[in-house]
């Protein structure tokens, strides 16, 4: 709400560090001025990524005693830009620089009823929702998808604290979540608040769109960090301006263009204002759409893309292994504003 | 603004008001399908009704530029428009659709503030919502109960909401503001009696065997055609926090039992106040006189707020007086006295409030 997303940078000692499932980490945070969190919420924090000062999102995952106490919880991606790297390394008694909570994805208390639904490390944004709602005695339900549970943070609180409102589903025990399934038996009214891999989110978007439902009844919060294909390093071209620059896997295209030099227009960084957007003269691969601004019938065309989080790929799978005989980089050539 | 360490602070000039509770942001009938700007504790609202006729409480800025969304107009079954760009809010404060994009970025909200449509006002909670508890509404059932008729107004009052608290807390200034209507001198001569609880503050009052003022003469006359002679006449001040004030007042043919409950032989009314805190210097005071007795004269209920009107336009005045002579004097203090003792209670509860919601501060 842009009401109240001013930016407050505080210091925040480290007080606990513990694995709550494999490759994520719960870290316990004391903010110097502490500000209440509520749900949906999160923190942007300072990061250092060799030797550079980067920051990141984190959502708040509990906000203990007003604030006093905040939670996050970072997954370690096996391709990372380097931030959660750094939050792994965190041991109690660090000192980070966070900013007092913001939010983007409010949860409105007084829907008839509720679907809570949370892809992998996407549970972080979802898990004080479940909390406030279960407090207030609405009408709720919690779906939970990841590829194990061995990689699904804090199942066993979940179960205790929610029973029956909690449905999970598993790939590796053949209980993978069917998106079309859980979307075409929703009623019309039901608000979805959802947190996950873009895969996820495009199918329940796509779903929602087909059956009609309220636009504004589907909640969710990109941070544009997952895409449909692993992230690759591929090279973009500005002809008009003689720039060629690599985009490193760990690296945004708007980054790289910033990073030689050309002077970018953009506003959110996470593939949701437009402002970003560049025009594809020529593509020798395929473009991984990571923002939420153009529709699906945009994104199929390929004209245009928002450079802070979408990707080139060298094939329309993504995988290097199928890529194109030659096996080069994807090239995308463009124009900037 | 500075943390106060203490909360036995119950002098400050400029108390602040809870977030935690319900304010009334305007009455039922000035709602409608056109939206309508009102600041209520220092948050500019958007009031409007959707097409099924639900008060809705949005913040007044649009999410884009914050252009206020007042000046916009309603749209389809519950939107509203800003007035700048086109961006259209549903009632829950989503953005539902954009100018010139084919995707809604769902990071557009404006706040929508939690609504109860009770006794003719429409009630709004700026705090956390999770605490909106409907039952938290102030009782001021009299506003629409078959066994009582009556009108108000709103007044615009250019003063810190604790100061129409203080006035209605302490009626002992009715001899000397209202000395031509209501006031005289046996108000202050006459003993009260304070009680409180964690929510709620009463002063009562009891003057017995006096001359009814010009006021309550005219009402005695219009229950009791051509009475003269003595009354018993009493004030139940009654607060619930954060700022409603429901008054009892009436009075009875002197020795009529009315002390001892029989109210056979009085006129009862009711005078409504409930404050809204405007900004940290002005307030919205919204208040009516309700009556138990001819209740199908509208020509009384007319007479009665009129009447009513002209007392707080002379409270009015001294507020506004008031509040200047604090502004123009930032290094003088309050002192009390004894009659305070029902509006120090009442900023107590008010302190504890805040305190709870860690804001117990003042604007210094």
């Amino acid at each position: 709400m842009a009401a109240t997303n001013n930016e407050v940078w505080q210091s925040a000692k480290v007080v606990a560090v513990s694995d709550v499932a494999a490759g994520i980490r719960r870290i316990e945070l004391e903010p110097s001025a502490p500000k209440h969190a509520e749900p949906g919420s999160h923190v942007d924090v300072t990061v250092a990524i060799n030797g550079q000062q980067e920051k990141r999102s984190y959502s708040v995952v509990e906000s203990i005693d007003g604030g006093k106490t905040l939670v996050v919880s970072v997954f370690k991606a096996p391709v990372s830009r380097g931030g959660s790297v750094f939050m792994h390394t965190l041991q109690p008694g660090d000192i980070l620089r966070i900013t007092q909570p913001l939010q983007n994805f409010p949860l409105r208390v007084g829907a008839e009823r509720y679907v809570l639904l949370a892809g992998g490390i996407g549970i972080t944004a979802i898990m004080n929702m479940a909390a406030v709602l279960r407090n207030v005695k609405a009408d709720y339900t919690i779906v939970y998808a990841g590829r194990n549970r061995a990689a699904m943070a804090y199942l066993q609180d979940l179960q205790d604290l929610h029973g029956a409102r909690l449905q999970v589903h598993v790939d590796d025990e053949g209980s993978s979540l069917d998106v079309n399934a859980l979307v075409g038996n929703l009623e019309p009214g039901v608000e979805l608040y959802m947190c996950g891999p873009i895969r996820l989110m495009d199918a329940v978007r796509r779903g929602w769109t087909e059956r009609e439902l309220e636009l504004p009844d589907l909640r969710y919060e990109t941070f544009g960090n997952s895409g449909w294909h692993d992230p690759e390093e591929f090279l973009v071209r500005i002809p008009r301006l003689g720039v060629e620059a690599k985009v490193g896997q760990g690296r945004s295209m708007l980054e790289a263009l910033e990073d030689a030099g050309v002077d970018m227009m953009f506003d959110c960084r996470k593939g949701e204002c437009g402002l970003c957007e560049v025009r594809i003269l020529d593509l020798n691969g395929a473009i991984d759409h990571r923002d939420v601004f153009y529709s699906q019938r945009q994104q199929h065309a390929a004209e245009k893309m928002c450079c802070c989080v979408s990707r080139a790929v060298s094939s329309a799978t993504g995988s290097r292994a199928n890529a194109n005989s030659s096996g080069f980089p994807a090239v995308v050539t463009i124009d900037v504003s | 603004m500075t943390v106060l360490e203490s909360s036995n602070s119950t002098t400050n000039k400029v108390l602040g008001h809870p977030l935690n509770a319900w304010y009334v942001a305007a009455w039922d009938h000035e709602v409608t399908r056109k939206p309508m700007a009102r600041r209520i504790a220092d948050r500019p609202l958007a009031l409007y009704r959707t097409e099924d006729g639900k008060a809705v409480a949005l913040a007044d800025a649009c999410w884009h530029r914050l252009a206020p969304l007042s000046l916009g107009k309603t749209v389809g079954k519950d939107g509203i428009q800003c007035p700048y760009h086109g961006i259209v809010y549903n009632s829950a404060g989503r953005c539902a659709s954009m100018p010139a994009q084919e995707s809604i970025n769902p990071s557009a909200t404006v706040p929508s503030f939690p609504v109860v449509e009770r006794y003719r006002f429409v009630w709004v909670w700026l705090g956390d919502p999770t605490k909106a508890d409907p039952g938290l509404v102030p009782d001021m059932h009299q506003m629409d109960s078959p066994d009582w008729a009556g009108d108000g107004q709103t007044i615009l009052a250019p003063c810190n909401y604790q100061l129409v608290l203080d006035n209605l807390m302490d009626l002992t200034h009715e001899e000397f503001v209202h000395a031509s209507s209501i006031g005289q001198e046996e108000l202050s001569e006459s003993d009260f009696v304070v009680t409180h609880d964690d929510r709620t503050v009463t002063v009562t009052r009891w003057m017995h065997n006096i001359d009814a003022p010009p006021f309550w003469l005219k009402n005695m006359r219009d229950k009791f055609p051509g009475f003269e002679g003595k009354v018993d006449r009493w004030q139940i001040i009654r607060f619930e926090a954060p700022s409603t004030i429901r008054i009892d007042v009436g009075v009875a043919k002197a020795g009529t039992g009315a002390p001892e409950g029989d109210r056979s032989q009085s006129v009862n009314g009711y005078v409504m106040n409930t404050i809204s805190p405007e900004t940290a210097k002005s307030c919205h005071y919204f208040w009516a006189f309700m009556r138990n007795y001819r209740l199908d004269s509208q020509l009384i209920t007319t007479q009665l707020r009129n009447g009513v009107h002209g007392v707080f336009g002379e409270d009015e005045a001294m507020l506004t007086a008031q509040q200047e002579a604090i502004d123009a004097n930032p290094d003088y203090e309050f002192y009390s006295l004894n009659i305070d003792a029902g509006g120090m209670w009442v900023r107590r509860l008010i302190e504890r409030m805040l305190q709870a919601e860690g804001r117990l501060t003042a604007a210094l």
